[in-house]
């Protein structure tokens, strides 16, 4: 697993017009810039919020990405939930779920 | 001068992007007490506010992560994120770039600093600004402590960075206002965001009132994590502007908004010798 890679990628898309420009034209070429492992890769071509929350992504950078996808905040955490309950609990990193699967402590 | 201001805030993305979705009078509330605490730092007629903040992967990332960083530009630009994401327009800050330099200048004698001459602001001090100083008229010291990307500086690194600050304002003819940014307990970012743990929090800022710098560092990482989540290790910021008014403080407003995904958070410390 190389998530400093995937990382890296929400740090330079949350922060350059440049890459994100890239990410609408050439989604392929940007992510050859990364070391990336097909689950990896394959999570972020396919804007798989869940599937990159639960590899551990630091929710700072990640909720970002999410809104980058036009993703309303509801959304967002919906989208984390579904993540660790089709793949499991959260396997790196400090943003683990320590609340229960129903549980909404904001409401959404 | 001398340091003539000092206080804590919550700085969470939600107090403005999410305003819209939390109790209306909850909120209204928060943002007077954080308006008032504009006032308060306006009558104390600072030349400079430092923000001591705790960025979210605006400027520094893990492939080179500062400690401790200061900013040291003439202007500073904000918010990195999207303005519509979080309510607030992206404007220019003025800075002092010959204020940073003697502050930094002083502060090195006793802490090891990263100094950026480029700095984008994020949430973690746009929002406060757009409550303390509305028209973006005073200039801006950014200061950051990493409470992202571990390893992080031990909270008695904080703590001396703080009185490092402490020094450094008070060998300038100017007049020097710090706030600290920050959450105490939360869990923004991840499916908990609104969790709060109440009792910690209120336990957190009993030490901050009275001081007691022994309480504050007592904390361990490991304990801090189960206990206030990764979002209370921002309790660095808080810590640091303890050490550096050496006084007592004033809680004005305490409240959990789980729709901010924090206790929101107003306080001010009185200057002590």
């Amino acid at each position: 697993m190389s998530l400093y890679q995937v990382q890296k990628f929400l740090f330079d898309i949350n922060r350059e017009r440049g890459v994100q420009q890239e990410y609408r034209e050439d989604l392929p070429g940007l992510l050859d810039r990364y070391e990336l492992t097909a689950e990896e890769r394959g999570a972020i071509a396919a804007g798989d919020i869940g599937l990159i929350y639960v590899l551990g992504a630091n929710g700072q950078l990640l909720m970002h990405y999410a809104a980058f996808l036009g993703m309303p905040w509801a959304q967002y955490i919906a989208a984390m939930r579904a993540g660790v309950s089709k793949y499991g609990p959260v396997r790196a990193g400090l943003y683990h779920m320590t609340t229960a699967m129903h549980e909404k402590v904001a409401g959404v | 001068m001398s340091l003539v201001f000092a206080g804590i805030a919550s700085h969470a993305p939600g107090i403005t992007g999410r305003a819209h979705l939390a109790d209306p009078k909850v909120v209204h509330e928060f943002h007077g007490a954080f308006r008032a605490m504009g006032e308060r730092l306006a009558a104390a007629r600072p030349d400079a506010l430092i923000v001591v903040a705790a960025e979210h992967f605006a400027n520094f990332f893990m492939n080179n992560m500062p400690s401790f960083a200061v900013g040291m530009a003439e202007r500073y630009q904000g918010p990195i994120e999207d303005p519509e994401w979080l309510g607030i327009a992206r404007t220019a800050v003025p800075g002092n770039a010959a204020l940073s330099l003697r502050l930094i200048r002083e502060m090195m004698q006793s802490v090891d600093l990263a100094y950026a001459q480029e700095w984008q602001f994020d949430h973690g001090v746009m929002v406060p600004l757009h409550f303390l100083t509305p028209r973006y008229d005073l200039p801006i010291i950014p200061m950051n402590i990493n409470c992202q990307g571990p390893p992080l500086a031990p909270l008695h690194r904080a703590w001396a960075f703080g009185e490092a600050l402490r020094r450094a304002a008070d060998s300038v003819p100017e007049r020097i206002a710090v706030v600290g940014t920050g959450g105490i307990s939360h869990w923004p970012a991840t499916p908990d965001s609104g969790k709060i743990n109440e009792a910690w929090d209120r336990e957190f800022l009993e030490r901050w009132q009275s001081n007691d710098r022994q309480a504050m560092l007592s904390y361990t990482d490991e304990a801090t994590y189960r206990d206030a989540g990764q979002g209370g290790f921002e309790i660095r910021t808080f810590v640091a502007v303890a050490a550096a008014a050496q006084g007592r403080g004033t809680l004005h407003h305490f409240r959990p908004i789980p729709m901010f995904a924090v206790g929101c958070t107003i306080a001010d410390m009185s200057i002590g010798a």
